[in-house]
């Protein structure tokens, strides 16, 4: 049984004998005695404990994404390189420009949030140049600071890009990326045992099969955005465990003539430019879609396989017809996504199944489509209610409609008797009123912390009314997002 | 105190950087779970009730005893003998649930074991039954059942009654305010290791060292001189760690004095969000006549605050809500009742404003209502009842306003965002949108600084100059960000003419400084700057005669500390370490205590009087846009001026009135508390508890100090506070958003809208709006809201 490997910085680390769902974080403020990463909520949300990656890319270089080390597991870095707050600073001691420009904007007051918006600064130091004030928003989604109002942390944000700095990390990411690949290649696939507990991170599909047959209980660990908090918040210990993340034929994306394949283990971060560029409301709700830093770890299969009502991608791809293709025992079959969901918690998965892949059919010419999500929060927000309308018109007669909801009912849903109360019908505003009367009687949503069962059932029929008014009045200001103020 | 502006190379007014800003950002500064843990260290964990009021009929606890690990286990029993309450000024907040539970996660007991888990998984053995007794879950439940944890109050000028009655115009109505979890980013957390001889070093994350130190020697059974608490910093603290601190600081006490080996509590988040206090909700209902001007004549409040289980801080955050119910207008005949009710929920606490934002936003909401009745601009109201210079100057609670510059302040904001302009171009863009508003306000804020209780006005330091001519600086005062130390720093740098480099700034400690007063009521730079200064002062009066007798100056020349020397006539005569040298040599002591007691205060026993020493002023214009179709709102444009006095520190100032009203801007909106029906709290953790994120920010947030501030007071070189006054200038947020939907009304009618506006809220109201305006006229705006007031 070999030890999981990976980089601290530029030190190879070799970690035997741990506990397979120990935190990334618990590991650094632990063993490694690294307290720089800060724990302020342990469920992804605050991002205080943020911390980069590094791994390989095909073109020889490395790629860098800020994550939450709070809900990552230790194991899930081998073959990567971890870099914490601790890394940053030149090797005569001079502070990184994030750093740097951090202090002189006085980004920080407690400074307990500081190192998590300093990685995730450094991050997007790496990895752009100058970027607008919607990126660093964006960049910033999944790092909460109670302190400063942000302001400040703008500033620093566009003043690190004038710091004179000689040591770009990517300076040697030629040699750490060929590190990396040779210690991939000199390691076999990682399977650790610890206290009558596994761990396996196959790297092929056939592998994959072997270790479902062998072990047809263990939990499947993609990201870790929703298994992590399985640990963290609820307390449970995880016997086996099956990592998808190294499955090379999960994680490729392919973009066909008419459709979109994106494989289960594909981040939604990977998974963005394409779909942002295919559907572009869609990729408006991905940049929501939990925050950068969930994003750099959260994938699209994990999303749909937890299959929790209000998982924000659903909705859309119910909505854009997506057929979702699992792989078992029986072999391979494809369903549309909605018939996956039964019932709360429940799939029409057969024992052994997984998610391999989506198949999403891209826009034929004509067809709208948009997607809307309403939270407390414009950021990093659980959706009261999530929906996505697609449409398809001829001349203005809807020929067919396809509209798909999250936070009203048990299970990701498709609203198949608005859809009926549209098709057939004139695209106008009798019809909408009528098709709001169905929607309002079609779900039944609970009462809960984020909106009331009545906020939103009437939201629901108002998104419709809404799609209906960007579908004809597209000159209508409809988003409060877009609207600029007075100067 | 010496007037700004005499030194060539002053250590304030500079913008400097938080003196741990570089430790911040490369995470070397040390937070409590960040200290290097002793040998043998136990972790503690704490067993919650998971009822919201019930008795206890069973608690066996032999299985979490024996479980693998456990050390200790410490429950209300085992405190009896010496105290399991530890109320700050009225008893009734528990260590641990006696016999009864009184809240939804109350402690039952905790556990110390070998490990964290080893602790936690000991916690779930517990055999525990209940016998469920009915409880109190809101305000409204406590009114009826007369539920209060301290007695209610008021204050009364005139005859507002008979006023009202005679007011050409009358209106009555009611708004709710919620609540608001602190969510300081470094959760609660207390290291206690006991010493030698019974005593106990108790690190943890508190703004109230000293209270902490007795509340643990009251539990521990030892003198205060037996238990030193000591606090570096903190990763805010907000108030959540004024009172609240002490909780799980005597739990690891105790458990460390019973163990004989330390002990660390440190607290997950949704433990912590679920029975530590928050910010009180309030409901505030009022009556009041005005004139056709919409000068208010009389005015009756009636403020209730949701308390909690039992009294903390409520009732002088309740005080603190009474004494601004004003804001910044003068309120002639007045009734002002508060009510201090109790529900079955955690303890709610001093939150950054103490009360005084809710108080304001009850006048705030009489102003809009009072502006939609007449069809004036809200803001032509405000400036209606502002204060006056000479007249119409004295508070509900009898303080003449002597430091009034609302005029000035509001009338430069009011130029700078060209406040008319942007109604006309408001009007033009909410003709032209027929499915999102916009609306705009403009606020004031005047708020009281000093302590209500005139006792804790008092601040001490210690300062401690080595050979070297380094200077080790301690004082009474907490860092929880709020760049405290480095402005206490830059006073000492000040008065020494020595560079900030050359003062340490050290961790606060009962053993340096004793009886301080919390770091709290925005007084940690007045009190302990003042202390600071007082202390430095001494020594430089120490070295003065020795400066003038060894270089033999005559008394006509004045002596200078500056620039890292001693000058006199334009001379330098040595460098402060020369002179340091020399002291010591000559056997002149060189630490001094310092010691400030705020002057002026004097109230009587139902806080009239002069309980503030000055006022801090500020206002915001907020502009926002809101969605018809669902409620999504966002802010598009903010400007702040906001008075400091003459700064310490621009910068970290700054910093405060930002963070301020992000803070503000999020208990208004989008920070929601929801407890079910059973009464257990949903919202404890960032998952469902939604503080601002980077991007709620506008990209326009020009927030300025008002230049010509200065404080009329001695204030510590000429500044005011800061802590807490900026968090009430986001009131304009919740007044811009009522503006938006007012708007739909042709601004007829005040949009009935309560906080947190959350998106549902705000649809509520739009919706609302609409009902009224296509309904026929015949009720008045707030039909809904009855008139509640009792004679």
């Amino acid at each position: 049984m070999r030890p999981v490997r990976f980089l601290l910085n530029d030190a190879l680390r070799e970690v035997a004998d741990i506990d397979p769902t120990m935190t990334v974080l618990e590991w650094l403020r632990g063993p490694a005695g690294l307290s720089g990463s800060k724990e302020g909520c342990a469920e992804g949300d605050c991002g205080a404990c943020t911390v980069v990656l590094g791994t390989p890319t095909e073109a020889g270089g490395m790629r860098y994404r800020a994550v939450n080390a709070c809900i990552l597991f230790v194991p899930m870095l081998d073959g990567s390189q971890l870099l914490t707050v601790e890394h940053l600073k030149s090797a005569d001691g001079r502070l990184h420009p994030a750093q740097q420009a951090m202090v002189e904007q006085h980004g920080s007051q407690c400074g307990f949030c500081t190192p998590g918006f300093v990685m995730s600064l450094f991050a997007l130091y790496v990895n752009e140049t100058r970027p607008s004030r919607a990126r660093v928003n964006d960049a910033l989604s999944g790092n909460l600071c109670r302190c400063t109002g942000y302001r400040p942390i703008f500033a620093a944000a566009e003043a690190m890009y004038d710091i004179d700095w000689q040591e770009p990390v990517h300076a040697h990411a030629a040699a750490t990326a060929r590190r990396l690949l040779d210690l991939r290649a000199a390691s076999e696939p990682l399977a650790l045992e610890h206290a009558g507990r596994h761990y396996f991170a196959p790297t092929t599909l056939e592998q994959l099969d072997r270790l479902r047959a062998a072990h047809p209980e263990a939990t499947l660990l993609a990201g870790g955005t929703d298994i992590g908090l399985w640990v963290t918040k609820l307390h449970r210990e995880l016997g086996e465990v099956v990592y998808l993340g190294n499955v090379a034929e999960l994680r490729g994306v392919e973009d066909r003539a008419g459709e979109l394949l994106i494989g289960a283990a594909v981040t939604h971060a990977e998974a963005f430019d394409i779909i942002a560029r295919e559907f572009p409301d869609f990729g408006e709700l991905l940049r929501r879609f939990g925050s950068a830093l969930v994003r750099n770890s959260s994938t699209v299969g994990g999303n749909v396989a937890n299959g929790s009502p209000i998982g924000d991608s659903m909705p859309a791809l119910i909505a854009l017809g997506t057929r979702v293709v699992l792989r078992g025992p029986g072999g391979e079959r494809e369903m549309p996504l909605e018939d996956l969901y039964v019932a709360y918690g429940k799939q029409c998965r057969l024992p052994g199944e997984y998610v391999l892949r989506l198949r999403i059919p891209k826009l034929a010419p004509g067809e709208a489509f948009r997607c809307y999500k309403l939270s407390k929060r414009f950021d990093q927000d659980i959706s009261a209610v999530c929906a996505a309308f697609k449409l398809r018109l001829d001349g203005d007669t809807v020929t067919d409609f396809r509209a798909g909801f999250g936070g009203v009912a048990a299970v990701p849903a498709r609203a198949r008797r608005t859809e009926q109360a549209l098709i057939g019908q004139a695209w106008n505003g009798a019809t909408l009123a009528g098709a709001e009367a169905v929607l309002a009687d079609e779900f039944s949503p609970l009462t809960d912390m984020r909106a009331s069962s009545d906020y939103r059932r009437l939201a629901s029929t108002r998104l419709l009314r809404k799609f209906f008014i960007e579908t004809t009045e597209p000159d209508a200001a409809t988003r409060v997002l877009e609207v600029e103020a007075f100067q | 105190m010496i007037e700004p502006g005499e030194k060539s190379n002053p250590a304030i007014r500079q913008p400097q950087p938080h003196d741990s800003a570089r430790m911040h950002v490369s995470g070397e500064a040390r937070y409590g779970d960040d200290m290097p843990e002793p040998r043998n260290l136990l972790h503690a964990w704490l067993h919650l009730a998971r009822r919201t009021h019930a008795r206890i009929t069973r608690m066996d606890l032999d299985r979490v005893r024996a479980a693998p690990g456990v050390v200790t286990v410490l429950c209300a029993g085992d405190l009896a003998a010496t105290s399991n309450d530890i109320g700050p000024v009225f008893p009734g907040d528990l260590v641990f649930a006696e016999n009864e539970v009184l809240f939804d996660g109350q402690p039952l007991f905790a556990v110390a074991a070998e490990s964290r888990e080893a602790a936690r998984r000991a916690c779930m053995l517990a055999d525990i039954e209940y016998e469920d007794l009915p409880a109190i879950l809101g305000i409204d439940e406590a009114l009826a059942a007369n539920a209060e944890v301290v007695a209610s109050k008021e204050w009364m000028r005139g005859d507002p009654d008979a006023a009202i009655a005679a007011a050409p115009h009358r209106l009555s109505g009611r708004i709710r305010v919620g609540g608001q979890e602190h969510f300081y980013l470094e959760g609660q957390n207390s290291m206690a290791i006991p010493q030698e001889d019974g005593q106990m070093l108790i690190l943890s994350s508190t703004q109230n060292p000293s209270e902490l130190q007795h509340k643990a020697a009251e539990v521990l059974g030892v003198p205060a001189n037996a238990v030193t608490a000591e606090n570096r910093r903190m990763g805010g603290g907000f108030g959540g760690k004024e009172t609240q601190a002490a909780w799980f600081a005597v739990i690891a006490a105790a458990l460390a004095q019973r163990s004989g080996r330390p002990v660390k509590l440190r607290l997950d988040r949704d433990t912590d969000m679920a029975i530590t206090g928050k910010r009180h909700a309030f409901r505030i209902d009022y009556r009041v006549g005005f004139d056709d001007a919409g000068r208010i004549r009389g005015i009756d409040f009636m403020q209730a605050a949701d308390c909690g289980y039992s009294p903390d801080l409520s009732h002088s955050i309740a005080d603190r809500a009474m004494a601004h119910a004003d804001n910044a207008y003068y309120l002639d005949q007045l009734r002002i009742t508060s009510r201090r009710m109790m529900t079955h929920k955690a303890s709610n606490t001093a939150f950054r404003g103490f009360g005084g934002p809710q108080g304001m936003v009850g006048i705030e909401e009489v102003i809009e209502q009072i502006a939609r009745h007449l069809g004036k601009d809200p803001l032509a109201v405000r400036k209606a009842n502002f204060y006056g210079i000479d007249a119409r100057n004295v508070t509900p609670y009898g303080m003449t306003v002597e430091d009034n510059i609302l005029d000035e302040l509001v009338g430069e904001l009011e130029h700078r965002v060209d406040y008319a302009a942007r109604r006309r171009a408001i009007a033009a863009f909410n003709a032209s949108h027929p499915y999102l508003r916009k609306g705009i306000a403009l606020t004031p804020v005047k708020f009281g600084i000093s302590f209500t209780a005139k006792h804790l006005n008092q601040g001490g330091a210690l300062v401690l100059v080595y050979l070297d001519g380094s200077v080790q600086l301690n004082h009474g005062g907490t860092e929880m960000g709020q760049g405290l130390h480095i402005k206490v720093a830059q006073v000492v740098a000040e008065v020494f003419g020595i560079d900030l480099d050359r003062i340490r700034i050290t961790p606060t400690t009962t053993g340096k400084v004793p009886n301080t007063s919390s770091t709290a009521a925005s007084a940690g730079t007045d009190l302990n700057g003042a202390a600071a200064y007082n202390a430095a002062m001494k020594i430089v009066n120490r070295l003065l005669p020795l400066v003038r007798d060894h270089f033999n100056i005559a008394t006509e020349h004045a002596i200078e500390f500056r620039d890292n020397g001693v000058y006199a006539n334009g001379q330098r005569l040595a460098s402060f370490q020369e002179v340091v040298h020399l002291a010591y040599m000559n056997r002149i002591s060189l630490s001094a205590a310092g010691f400030y007691a705020t002057p002026k205060l004097e109230v009587d026993e139902l806080g009239r009087g002069r309980p503030f020493y000055y006022f801090a002023y500020g206002a915001a214009c907020t502009e926002v846009v809101i969605d018809t179709l669902t409620g999504e709102h966002r802010m598009t444009r903010v400007d702040i001026v906001h008075d400091v006095g003459k700064s310490l520190n621009p910068a970290i100032d700054l910093g405060q009135i930002e963070g301020g009203f992000v803070q503000g801007a999020g208990w208004l909106t989008s920070e929601e508390l929801w407890w079910d029906a059973k009464g257990r709290l949903a919202t404890h953790a960032p998952s469902t508890y939604k503080i601002p994120a980077a991007s709620d920010v506008p990209a326009h947030f020009d927030v300025r100090i008002y230049e010509r501030g200065i404080n009329v007071e001695e204030g510590v070189y000429r500044s005011k506070a800061v802590g807490e006054p900026p968090l009430m200038l986001a009131i304009s947020v919740l007044y811009a958003l009522k503006d938006a939907i007012s708007a739909i009304g042709g601004y007829r009618r005040a949009a009935v809208l309560d906080a947190p506006a959350t998106p549902e809220a705000v649809l509520w109201s739009v919706e609302e709006m609409q009902r009224a305006i296509h309904a026929p006229l015949v009720a008045p705006a707030r039909a809904a809201a009855e008139p509640v007031i009792s004679k």
